[in-house]
């Protein structure tokens, strides 16, 4: 059950990017570009997907665990450190460089477009480097 | 219609997909964690590269079912989606989330690191389109 759950949820997951224009670059950096000519769309996106998980997981949390595994797997890393902060101002600029965040870059695959597999190639080549180099 | 409700629809959407996880599976639907995780071999991972594989049939499925066109492809060049890839993948790993693991759900679960992050990166992002759309001239 719990594979095809997590199937399901990724193709909803996906389904909502596709709908909001989150795989859209020219949307994304449209939004992220607030001095220049807005696109205010993915406001209203962000917005509607936080609304909805800071109503339901107060809900989903107060029990003690899931429908279908034993236990609730959670960051549990409470830190507000340079790691974090650096880690966010780097991912920030990448996002800007090129108007896509991971999810919309794995979901931008499957419109066969090359430019998408070359991010999500580097991003990985990226996660790998720094695994890495925080390994040693 | 309310020329903002694709939008507002699909991230209602997104927030149903990552409330299922967490009711169900107990898992917070990050996806630079996910990707990462199902990559580096961890066990029990065929969950993840079933979520992957998801990610991307949503999109069909959406194109398919509305007849909605796919959204036109960028015309930035190859170099710059190497190094927005390679900052992305960096950048997540160093900072332990994106847009879906720290905005989504870290703000739903009212984490304070999240929200740091969300504020930083949503920052960070902002300043570099400014950069290079109207102090660069679009590179």
């Amino acid at each position: 059950m719990k594979p095809l759950v997590a199937l399901l949820c990724g193709i909803i997951f996906g389904f909502g990017l596709a709908i909001s224009g989150m795989t859209d670059t020219a949307k994304v950096l449209g939004f992220l570009d607030p001095f220049g000519h807005w696109v205010p769309d993915l406001a209203f996106t962000m917005s509607g997907a936080v609304f909805v998980t800071i109503i339901s997981f107060r809900f989903i949390l107060r029990r003690q665990s899931p429908v279908l595994v034993e236990d609730f797997n959670l960051p549990d890393n409470k830190s507000i450190d340079m790691r974090l902060l650096a880690g966010a101002a780097i991912f920030g600029v990448g996002w800007g460089v090129y108007g896509y965040c991971p999810g919309p870059a794995i979901s931008a695959l499957a419109y066969l477009d090359g430019k998408a597999l070359v991010f999500v190639i580097a991003m990985v080549t990226g996660m790998a480097f720094t695994n890495t180099l925080s390994q040693t | 219609m309310f020329t903002y409700s694709t939008p507002l629809i699909g991230g209602l959407i997104i927030g149903i997909a990552a409330s299922a996880m967490l009711y169900f599976i107990g898992r917070i639907a990050g996806i630079s964690g996910i990707v990462w995780s199902a990559i580096s071999a961890r066990a029990d991972n065929s969950w993840r590269w079933l979520f992957i594989s998801g990610l991307l049939a949503g999109p069909i499925l959406y194109h398919a079912l509305f007849n909605a066109p796919y959204p036109a492809a960028s015309d930035l060049p190859w170099w710059q989606a190497a190094a927005g890839g390679l900052l992305v993948g960096i950048g997540t790993k160093l900072g332990s989330g994106c847009t879906s693991g720290h905005a989504v759900c870290g703000l739903g679960r009212l984490s304070l690191r999240s929200l740091l992050a969300t504020v930083t990166f949503m920052t960070s992002g902002m300043v570099t389109v400014y950069v290079i759309r109207h102090l660069l001239g679009g590179l």
